[in-house]
Protein backbone atom coordinates (compact mmCIF):
# COMPACT_ATOMS: atom_id res chain seq x y z
CA UNK A 1 0.00 0.00 0.00
CA UNK A 2 2.81 2.39 0.89
CA UNK A 3 4.26 1.86 -2.59
CA UNK A 4 0.91 2.70 -4.21
CA UNK A 5 0.68 5.91 -2.24
CA UNK A 6 4.25 6.95 -3.03
CA UNK A 7 3.80 6.19 -6.73
CA UNK A 8 0.41 7.78 -7.36
CA UNK A 9 0.44 10.86 -5.12
CA UNK A 10 2.98 12.80 -7.22
CA UNK A 11 1.00 11.99 -10.36
CA UNK A 12 -2.22 13.32 -8.83
CA UNK A 13 -0.43 16.34 -7.40
CA UNK A 14 1.11 17.07 -10.79
CA UNK A 15 -2.34 16.99 -12.43
CA UNK A 16 -3.36 19.57 -9.81
CA UNK A 17 -0.44 21.84 -10.71
CA UNK A 18 -1.07 21.41 -14.42
CA UNK A 19 -4.86 21.70 -14.57
CA UNK A 20 -6.72 22.22 -11.30
CA UNK A 21 -4.73 25.28 -10.20
CA UNK A 22 -4.60 27.04 -13.60
CA UNK A 23 -8.31 26.34 -14.16
CA UNK A 24 -9.13 27.80 -10.76
CA UNK A 25 -6.86 30.82 -10.93
CA UNK A 26 -7.70 31.87 -14.49
CA UNK A 27 -11.44 31.27 -14.04
CA UNK A 28 -11.59 33.13 -10.77
CA UNK A 29 -9.61 36.08 -12.13
CA UNK A 30 -11.93 36.39 -15.14
CA UNK A 31 -14.97 35.63 -12.98
CA UNK A 32 -14.04 38.38 -10.53
CA UNK A 33 -13.78 40.95 -13.31
CA UNK A 34 -17.16 39.81 -14.66
CA UNK A 35 -18.58 40.01 -11.13
CA UNK A 36 -17.37 43.57 -10.51
CA UNK A 37 -18.53 44.86 -13.90
CA UNK A 38 -21.91 43.13 -13.51
CA UNK A 39 -22.41 44.47 -10.00
CA UNK A 40 -21.42 48.02 -10.95
CA UNK A 41 -23.74 48.09 -13.94
CA UNK A 42 -26.60 46.65 -11.92
CA UNK A 43 -26.34 49.26 -9.16
CA UNK A 44 -25.98 52.20 -11.55
CA UNK A 45 -28.77 54.65 -12.42
CA UNK A 46 -28.18 56.14 -15.85
CA UNK A 47 -29.32 59.74 -16.33
CA UNK A 48 -29.51 62.11 -19.25
CA UNK A 49 -29.81 60.97 -22.88
CA UNK A 50 -32.96 58.79 -23.02
CA UNK A 51 -31.63 56.50 -25.77
CA UNK A 52 -28.49 55.79 -23.79
CA UNK A 53 -30.51 55.30 -20.61
CA UNK A 54 -32.82 52.89 -22.43
CA UNK A 55 -29.93 50.83 -23.77
CA UNK A 56 -28.37 50.82 -20.32
CA UNK A 57 -31.58 49.47 -18.77
CA UNK A 58 -31.53 46.76 -21.43
CA UNK A 59 -27.96 45.87 -20.46
CA UNK A 60 -29.03 45.69 -16.80
CA UNK A 61 -31.87 43.39 -17.77
CA UNK A 62 -29.49 41.18 -19.73
CA UNK A 63 -27.08 40.96 -16.78
CA UNK A 64 -29.92 40.04 -14.41
CA UNK A 65 -30.82 37.29 -16.85
CA UNK A 66 -27.21 36.10 -16.96
CA UNK A 67 -26.96 35.94 -13.15
CA UNK A 68 -30.29 34.14 -12.95
CA UNK A 69 -29.33 31.65 -15.64
CA UNK A 70 -26.01 30.61 -14.13
CA UNK A 71 -27.34 30.42 -10.61
CA UNK A 72 -30.39 28.40 -11.61
CA UNK A 73 -28.73 25.62 -13.60
CA UNK A 74 -26.22 22.97 -12.46
CA UNK A 75 -22.57 23.67 -13.19
CA UNK A 76 -22.17 20.17 -14.64
CA UNK A 77 -24.97 20.84 -17.12
CA UNK A 78 -23.40 24.19 -18.05
CA UNK A 79 -20.09 22.42 -18.75
CA UNK A 80 -21.83 19.86 -20.95
CA UNK A 81 -23.72 22.52 -22.91
CA UNK A 82 -20.56 24.55 -23.59
CA UNK A 83 -18.31 21.60 -24.44
CA UNK A 84 -20.63 18.98 -25.97
CA UNK A 85 -23.64 21.10 -26.92
CA UNK A 86 -22.35 24.25 -28.60
CA UNK A 87 -20.42 22.36 -31.37
CA UNK A 88 -23.88 21.46 -32.73
CA UNK A 89 -24.36 25.10 -33.69
CA UNK A 90 -20.81 25.46 -34.90
CA UNK A 91 -19.20 26.86 -31.76
CA UNK A 92 -16.32 24.63 -30.76
CA UNK A 93 -13.78 24.99 -27.96
CA UNK A 94 -11.04 22.70 -26.76
CA UNK A 95 -11.82 21.20 -23.35
CA UNK A 96 -9.62 23.57 -21.35
CA UNK A 97 -11.11 26.68 -22.96
CA UNK A 98 -14.64 25.36 -22.47
CA UNK A 99 -13.78 24.80 -18.82
CA UNK A 100 -12.39 28.31 -18.37
CA UNK A 101 -15.45 29.88 -20.05
CA UNK A 102 -17.95 27.94 -17.99
CA UNK A 103 -16.19 28.28 -14.65
CA UNK A 104 -15.61 32.03 -15.21
CA UNK A 105 -19.23 32.72 -16.08
CA UNK A 106 -20.50 30.57 -13.24
CA UNK A 107 -18.30 32.07 -10.56
CA UNK A 108 -18.86 35.55 -12.04
CA UNK A 109 -22.61 35.19 -11.55
CA UNK A 110 -22.28 34.17 -7.90
CA UNK A 111 -19.58 36.71 -7.05
CA UNK A 112 -21.49 39.57 -8.71
CA UNK A 113 -24.18 39.14 -6.06
CA UNK A 114 -21.50 39.15 -3.37
CA UNK A 115 -19.95 42.35 -4.74
CA UNK A 116 -23.35 44.00 -5.21
CA UNK A 117 -24.31 43.20 -1.63
CA UNK A 118 -20.98 44.43 -0.30
CA UNK A 119 -21.29 47.75 -2.14
CA UNK A 120 -24.83 48.27 -0.82
CA UNK A 121 -23.61 47.50 2.69
CA UNK A 122 -21.46 50.64 2.74
CA UNK A 123 -23.61 53.31 4.43
CA UNK A 124 -24.99 56.23 2.40
CA UNK A 125 -23.17 58.54 4.78
CA UNK A 126 -19.89 57.52 3.11
CA UNK A 127 -21.27 58.51 -0.29
CA UNK A 128 -22.49 61.82 1.16
CA UNK A 129 -19.19 62.60 2.85
CA UNK A 130 -17.31 61.92 -0.37
CA UNK A 131 -19.77 63.94 -2.46
CA UNK A 132 -19.44 66.78 0.02
CA UNK A 133 -15.75 67.17 -0.83
CA UNK A 134 -16.69 67.48 -4.48
CA UNK A 135 -15.94 63.98 -5.72
CA UNK A 136 -17.58 62.58 -8.85
CA UNK A 137 -19.67 59.39 -8.79
CA UNK A 138 -16.75 57.47 -10.22
CA UNK A 139 -14.30 58.81 -7.64
CA UNK A 140 -16.65 58.03 -4.76
CA UNK A 141 -17.21 54.54 -6.08
CA UNK A 142 -13.60 53.60 -6.73
CA UNK A 143 -11.76 55.58 -4.06
CA UNK A 144 -14.18 55.44 -1.12
CA UNK A 145 -16.86 52.78 -1.47
CA UNK A 146 -15.17 49.99 -3.39
CA UNK A 147 -12.13 49.58 -1.09
CA UNK A 148 -14.45 49.29 1.91
CA UNK A 149 -16.80 46.95 0.07
CA UNK A 150 -13.93 44.66 -0.84
CA UNK A 151 -13.24 44.06 2.84
CA UNK A 152 -16.87 43.11 3.41
CA UNK A 153 -16.84 40.89 0.32
CA UNK A 154 -13.64 39.05 1.14
CA UNK A 155 -15.07 36.18 3.25
CA UNK A 156 -17.87 35.30 0.79
CA UNK A 157 -15.49 35.74 -2.16
CA UNK A 158 -13.07 33.34 -0.50
CA UNK A 159 -15.94 30.91 -0.13
CA UNK A 160 -16.56 31.08 -3.87
CA UNK A 161 -12.86 30.73 -4.59
CA UNK A 162 -12.45 27.64 -2.41
CA UNK A 163 -15.69 26.27 -3.85
CA UNK A 164 -14.28 26.73 -7.32
CA UNK A 165 -11.14 24.70 -6.49
CA UNK A 166 -13.37 21.74 -5.71
CA UNK A 167 -15.82 22.40 -8.55
CA UNK A 168 -13.01 22.04 -11.08
CA UNK A 169 -13.26 18.28 -10.37
CA UNK A 170 -16.33 18.45 -12.64
CA UNK A 171 -13.97 19.29 -15.50
CA UNK A 172 -13.08 15.58 -15.51
CA UNK A 173 -16.42 15.02 -17.20
CA UNK A 174 -15.41 17.14 -20.19
CA UNK A 175 -12.15 15.22 -20.71
CA UNK A 176 -9.82 17.55 -18.82
CA UNK A 177 -7.06 15.55 -17.15
CA UNK A 178 -7.31 17.29 -13.79
CA UNK A 179 -6.65 15.66 -10.42
CA UNK A 180 -9.90 13.79 -10.02
CA UNK A 181 -9.72 12.38 -13.56
CA UNK A 182 -6.16 11.17 -12.94
CA UNK A 183 -7.12 9.53 -9.66
CA UNK A 184 -9.99 7.75 -11.44
CA UNK A 185 -7.62 6.47 -14.09
CA UNK A 186 -5.14 5.17 -11.53
CA UNK A 187 -7.94 3.53 -9.53
CA UNK A 188 -9.14 1.77 -12.67
CA UNK A 189 -5.68 0.25 -13.09
CA UNK A 190 -4.73 -0.68 -9.52
CA UNK A 191 -8.21 -1.49 -8.13
CA UNK A 192 -7.61 0.76 -5.10
CA UNK A 193 -10.54 3.24 -5.38
CA UNK A 194 -10.74 3.92 -1.64
CA UNK A 195 -7.06 4.76 -1.47
CA UNK A 196 -6.98 6.80 -4.70
CA UNK A 197 -10.05 8.88 -3.92
CA UNK A 198 -8.80 9.44 -0.37
CA UNK A 199 -5.49 10.68 -1.73
CA UNK A 200 -7.17 13.07 -4.15
CA UNK A 201 -9.46 14.29 -1.36
CA UNK A 202 -6.42 15.05 0.78
CA UNK A 203 -4.70 16.93 -2.06
CA UNK A 204 -7.87 19.09 -2.53
CA UNK A 205 -7.89 19.70 1.21
CA UNK A 206 -4.23 20.76 1.12
CA UNK A 207 -4.91 23.26 -1.70
CA UNK A 208 -7.95 24.66 0.10
CA UNK A 209 -6.10 24.91 3.41
CA UNK A 210 -3.36 26.96 1.78
CA UNK A 211 -6.06 29.26 0.39
CA UNK A 212 -7.76 29.56 3.77
CA UNK A 213 -4.48 30.61 5.34
CA UNK A 214 -3.97 33.17 2.58
CA UNK A 215 -7.51 34.42 3.23
CA UNK A 216 -6.72 34.84 6.92
CA UNK A 217 -3.76 37.09 6.20
CA UNK A 218 -5.55 39.02 3.46
CA UNK A 219 -8.48 39.65 5.81
CA UNK A 220 -6.11 40.79 8.50
CA UNK A 221 -4.46 43.20 6.09
CA UNK A 222 -7.73 44.56 4.75
CA UNK A 223 -9.11 45.06 8.25
CA UNK A 224 -6.06 47.02 9.43
CA UNK A 225 -8.19 50.14 9.85
CA UNK A 226 -10.86 48.43 11.94
CA UNK A 227 -10.40 48.74 15.67
CA UNK A 228 -10.74 45.41 17.47
CA UNK A 229 -12.80 45.86 20.61
CA UNK A 230 -10.87 45.26 23.79
CA UNK A 231 -7.54 46.17 22.24
CA UNK B 1 -23.54 85.57 0.10
CA UNK B 2 -25.91 82.64 0.08
CA UNK B 3 -29.46 83.56 -0.87
CA UNK B 4 -32.47 81.24 -1.09
CA UNK B 5 -35.68 82.41 -2.78
CA UNK B 6 -38.99 80.55 -2.67
CA UNK B 7 -37.27 77.23 -2.04
CA UNK B 8 -39.72 74.38 -1.71
CA UNK B 9 -39.36 70.68 -1.04
CA UNK B 10 -42.24 68.32 -0.61
CA UNK B 11 -42.28 64.63 0.24
CA UNK B 12 -45.38 62.55 -0.34
CA UNK B 13 -46.88 63.32 3.07
CA UNK B 14 -44.69 66.07 4.37
CA UNK B 15 -43.77 69.63 3.42
CA UNK B 16 -40.08 69.68 4.35
CA UNK B 17 -39.27 73.18 3.07
CA UNK B 18 -42.14 75.61 2.61
CA UNK B 19 -41.31 78.75 0.61
CA UNK B 20 -37.92 79.39 2.20
CA UNK B 21 -36.52 82.90 1.69
CA UNK B 22 -33.32 83.55 3.59
CA UNK B 23 -29.80 84.87 3.33
CA UNK B 24 -26.61 83.59 4.93
CA UNK B 25 -24.11 86.47 4.91
CA UNK B 26 -20.46 85.98 4.10
CA UNK B 27 -17.82 85.94 6.86
CA UNK B 28 -20.52 85.45 9.45
CA UNK B 29 -21.86 82.56 11.50
CA UNK B 30 -25.53 81.85 10.94
CA UNK B 31 -27.09 79.39 13.38
CA UNK B 32 -30.21 77.49 12.36
CA UNK B 33 -32.40 76.50 15.30
CA UNK B 34 -35.69 74.70 15.56
CA UNK B 35 -37.41 71.59 16.92
CA UNK B 36 -36.62 68.12 15.58
CA UNK B 37 -38.08 67.39 12.19
CA UNK B 38 -38.55 71.09 11.44
CA UNK B 39 -36.49 70.92 8.24
CA UNK B 40 -33.20 72.35 9.55
CA UNK B 41 -31.07 69.55 8.15
CA UNK B 42 -32.98 69.48 4.87
CA UNK B 43 -32.37 73.20 4.52
CA UNK B 44 -28.66 72.83 5.26
CA UNK B 45 -28.22 69.79 3.01
CA UNK B 46 -29.88 71.66 0.15
CA UNK B 47 -26.98 74.09 0.24
CA UNK B 48 -24.52 71.47 -1.01
CA UNK B 49 -27.16 69.67 -3.06
CA UNK B 50 -27.24 66.47 -1.01
CA UNK B 51 -30.96 67.29 -0.91
CA UNK B 52 -32.64 68.59 -4.02
CA UNK B 53 -35.60 70.92 -3.47
CA UNK B 54 -38.21 70.86 -6.22
CA UNK B 55 -38.40 74.59 -6.84
CA UNK B 56 -36.86 77.91 -5.94
CA UNK B 57 -33.59 79.67 -6.58
CA UNK B 58 -30.33 79.28 -4.73
CA UNK B 59 -27.45 81.65 -5.12
CA UNK B 60 -24.03 81.07 -3.64
CA UNK B 61 -21.67 83.93 -4.50
CA UNK B 62 -21.36 83.92 -8.30
CA UNK B 63 -23.26 80.66 -8.83
CA UNK B 64 -27.04 80.50 -9.30
CA UNK B 65 -28.97 77.24 -9.09
CA UNK B 66 -32.52 76.82 -10.35
CA UNK B 67 -34.02 73.94 -8.37
CA UNK B 68 -36.92 73.51 -10.77
CA UNK B 69 -34.53 72.26 -13.46
CA UNK B 70 -32.41 69.13 -13.76
CA UNK B 71 -28.97 70.26 -12.58
CA UNK B 72 -25.96 69.52 -14.76
CA UNK B 73 -23.31 67.43 -13.01
CA UNK B 74 -20.72 70.14 -13.59
CA UNK B 75 -22.82 72.63 -11.63
CA UNK B 76 -23.42 70.20 -8.79
CA UNK B 77 -19.66 69.67 -8.50
CA UNK B 78 -19.01 73.45 -8.61
CA UNK B 79 -21.50 74.11 -5.80
CA UNK B 80 -20.06 71.29 -3.69
CA UNK B 81 -16.56 72.69 -4.10
CA UNK B 82 -17.79 75.99 -2.70
CA UNK B 83 -19.33 74.33 0.37
CA UNK B 84 -17.68 72.12 2.96
CA UNK B 85 -19.85 69.89 5.11
CA UNK B 86 -19.40 68.59 8.63
CA UNK B 87 -21.80 65.81 9.58
CA UNK B 88 -23.38 64.86 12.89
CA UNK B 89 -21.61 61.49 12.93
CA UNK B 90 -18.49 62.93 11.24
CA UNK B 91 -18.42 60.26 8.48
CA UNK B 92 -14.67 60.05 8.09
CA UNK B 93 -13.41 57.52 5.55
CA UNK B 94 -12.54 54.56 7.78
CA UNK B 95 -10.12 52.92 5.35
CA UNK B 96 -7.93 56.01 5.01
CA UNK B 97 -5.48 57.41 7.54
CA UNK B 98 -6.17 60.79 9.14
CA UNK B 99 -3.75 62.46 6.72
CA UNK B 100 -5.35 60.72 3.73
CA UNK B 101 -8.83 61.70 4.94
CA UNK B 102 -7.82 65.35 4.84
CA UNK B 103 -5.77 65.25 1.62
CA UNK B 104 -8.18 63.05 -0.39
CA UNK B 105 -10.21 66.02 -1.66
CA UNK B 106 -7.31 68.43 -2.28
CA UNK B 107 -5.32 65.80 -4.20
CA UNK B 108 -8.07 64.09 -6.19
CA UNK B 109 -10.64 66.87 -6.57
CA UNK B 110 -8.54 70.04 -6.56
CA UNK B 111 -5.54 68.23 -8.14
CA UNK B 112 -3.09 69.77 -5.70
CA UNK B 113 0.39 68.24 -5.50
CA UNK B 114 0.57 65.66 -2.72
CA UNK B 115 3.33 67.44 -0.79
CA UNK B 116 1.38 70.69 -0.73
CA UNK B 117 -1.84 68.99 0.36
CA UNK B 118 -0.02 67.17 3.15
CA UNK B 119 1.61 70.35 4.35
CA UNK B 120 -1.77 72.11 4.52
CA UNK B 121 -3.28 69.08 6.30
CA UNK B 122 -0.54 69.09 8.92
CA UNK B 123 -1.06 72.81 9.44
CA UNK B 124 -4.81 72.25 9.93
CA UNK B 125 -4.18 69.38 12.35
CA UNK B 126 -2.02 71.69 14.43
CA UNK B 127 -4.82 74.27 14.51
CA UNK B 128 -7.28 71.75 15.96
CA UNK B 129 -4.71 70.33 18.36
CA UNK B 130 -4.34 66.95 16.68
CA UNK B 131 -0.87 67.10 15.15
CA UNK B 132 0.69 63.65 15.48
CA UNK B 133 -2.41 61.69 14.52
CA UNK B 134 -1.53 61.80 10.79
CA UNK B 135 -0.88 58.11 10.36
CA UNK B 136 -3.61 56.75 12.58
CA UNK B 137 -7.00 55.52 11.40
CA UNK B 138 -10.30 57.19 12.38
CA UNK B 139 -11.38 54.19 14.48
CA UNK B 140 -8.40 54.82 16.74
CA UNK B 141 -9.61 58.29 17.72
CA UNK B 142 -12.42 59.53 19.98
CA UNK B 143 -15.61 60.99 18.56
CA UNK B 144 -14.53 64.52 19.43
CA UNK B 145 -11.18 64.00 17.73
CA UNK B 146 -12.84 62.51 14.66
CA UNK B 147 -15.17 65.49 14.44
CA UNK B 148 -12.23 67.88 14.57
CA UNK B 149 -10.57 65.85 11.80
CA UNK B 150 -13.74 66.11 9.72
CA UNK B 151 -13.63 69.88 10.16
CA UNK B 152 -10.05 69.77 8.82
CA UNK B 153 -11.26 67.68 5.89
CA UNK B 154 -13.81 70.37 5.05
CA UNK B 155 -11.34 73.23 5.59
CA UNK B 156 -8.67 71.61 3.39
CA UNK B 157 -10.93 72.17 0.38
CA UNK B 158 -10.83 75.89 1.13
CA UNK B 159 -14.60 76.22 0.69
CA UNK B 160 -16.46 79.51 0.56
CA UNK B 161 -18.91 78.27 3.20
CA UNK B 162 -18.75 75.49 5.76
CA UNK B 163 -22.01 73.80 6.69
CA UNK B 164 -22.30 72.09 10.07
CA UNK B 165 -25.11 69.60 10.56
CA UNK B 166 -25.52 69.19 14.33
CA UNK B 167 -21.76 68.77 14.71
CA UNK B 168 -21.81 68.04 18.44
CA UNK B 169 -25.09 66.16 18.93
CA UNK B 170 -23.35 62.79 19.09
CA UNK B 171 -20.69 63.89 21.56
CA UNK B 172 -20.59 64.00 25.34
CA UNK B 173 -20.09 67.45 26.91
CA UNK B 174 -16.31 67.35 27.29
CA UNK B 175 -15.74 66.31 23.69
CA UNK B 176 -18.43 68.75 22.58
CA UNK B 177 -16.49 71.60 24.17
CA UNK B 178 -13.36 70.71 22.18
CA UNK B 179 -15.31 70.82 18.93
CA UNK B 180 -17.14 74.04 19.81
CA UNK B 181 -13.81 75.62 20.59
CA UNK B 182 -12.69 74.89 17.02
CA UNK B 183 -15.93 76.38 15.68
CA UNK B 184 -15.44 79.48 17.81
CA UNK B 185 -11.95 79.97 16.37
CA UNK B 186 -13.32 79.60 12.86
CA UNK B 187 -16.05 82.14 13.55
CA UNK B 188 -13.48 84.59 14.89
CA UNK B 189 -11.37 84.12 11.75
CA UNK B 190 -14.42 85.26 9.72
CA UNK B 191 -14.98 81.90 8.06
CA UNK B 192 -18.48 81.90 6.49
CA UNK B 193 -20.47 79.26 8.35
CA UNK B 194 -24.00 77.91 8.62
CA UNK B 195 -24.52 75.80 11.72
CA UNK B 196 -27.48 73.63 12.64
CA UNK B 197 -27.27 72.98 16.36
CA UNK B 198 -29.22 72.41 19.54
CA UNK B 199 -26.57 74.11 21.63
CA UNK B 200 -28.15 77.40 22.76
CA UNK B 201 -25.00 78.54 24.51
CA UNK B 202 -23.15 78.32 21.20
CA UNK B 203 -25.95 80.10 19.35
CA UNK B 204 -26.01 82.92 21.88
CA UNK B 205 -22.25 83.43 22.04
CA UNK B 206 -21.05 82.74 18.52
CA UNK B 207 -23.89 83.36 16.06
CA UNK B 208 -24.10 86.66 14.23
CA UNK B 209 -27.50 85.68 12.90
CA UNK B 210 -30.20 83.25 14.02
CA UNK B 211 -32.70 81.54 11.76
CA UNK B 212 -35.51 79.67 13.50
CA UNK B 213 -37.22 76.98 11.44
CA UNK B 214 -40.45 75.18 12.21
CA UNK B 215 -42.66 72.98 10.03
CA UNK B 216 -40.50 73.77 7.01
CA UNK B 217 -41.02 77.52 7.41
CA UNK B 218 -38.74 80.26 8.65
CA UNK B 219 -40.35 81.65 11.78
CA UNK B 220 -37.58 83.99 12.80
CA UNK B 221 -34.66 85.63 11.02
CA UNK B 222 -32.62 88.11 13.04
CA UNK B 223 -29.88 88.73 15.56
CA UNK B 224 -29.15 86.56 18.63
CA UNK B 225 -29.99 89.54 20.85
CA UNK B 226 -33.51 89.79 19.43
CA UNK B 227 -33.94 86.03 19.51
CA UNK B 228 -32.90 85.45 23.09
CA UNK B 229 -33.81 88.75 24.73
CA UNK B 230 -37.08 89.55 23.00
CA UNK B 231 -38.44 86.18 21.96
CA UNK B 232 -41.88 85.79 20.46
CA UNK B 233 -44.25 83.53 22.33
CA UNK B 234 -43.37 80.52 20.17
CA UNK B 235 -39.63 81.06 20.56
CA UNK B 236 -40.13 81.56 24.28
CA UNK B 237 -41.85 78.15 24.45
CA UNK B 238 -39.06 76.59 22.39
CA UNK B 239 -36.36 78.00 24.64
CA UNK B 240 -38.23 76.96 27.76
CA UNK B 241 -38.66 73.48 26.33
CA UNK B 242 -34.87 73.19 26.24
CA UNK B 243 -34.74 73.41 30.02
CA UNK B 244 -35.98 70.91 32.55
Amino acid sequence: MWNTIVNSTPEIFWAGIKFTIPLTLISFAIGFVIAVVTALVRISHPKGNPIFAGLWELLKLFLSFYVWLFRSTPLLVQLFIVFFGLPNIGIQFDAFTAGIITFSLNTGAYCSETVRGAISSIPDSQWEAAYSIGMTYRQVLFRIVFPQALRVALPPLSNSFIGLVKDTSLASSITILEMFMVSQQIAAKNYEPLLMYSIVAIVYAVFCTVLSIAQYYLEKYMSRYVQVTGE
Amino acid sequence: MIRLEHVDKQYADHHALNDINVEFPEHETTVILGPSGAGKSTLLRSLNLLERPQSGAYQINDETVDFSKELPTSQILRVRRKTGMVFQSWNLFPHLTILQNITEGPIHVLKQPKAQAEQVATELLKQVGLDGTQHRYPSQLSGGQQQRISICRALAMNPEYILFDEPTSALDPELEAQVLHVLLNLAQSKQSMVVVTHNMEFARRVATKIVFVEDGKIEFDGTPAEFFDHPTERIHDFLNGMQF
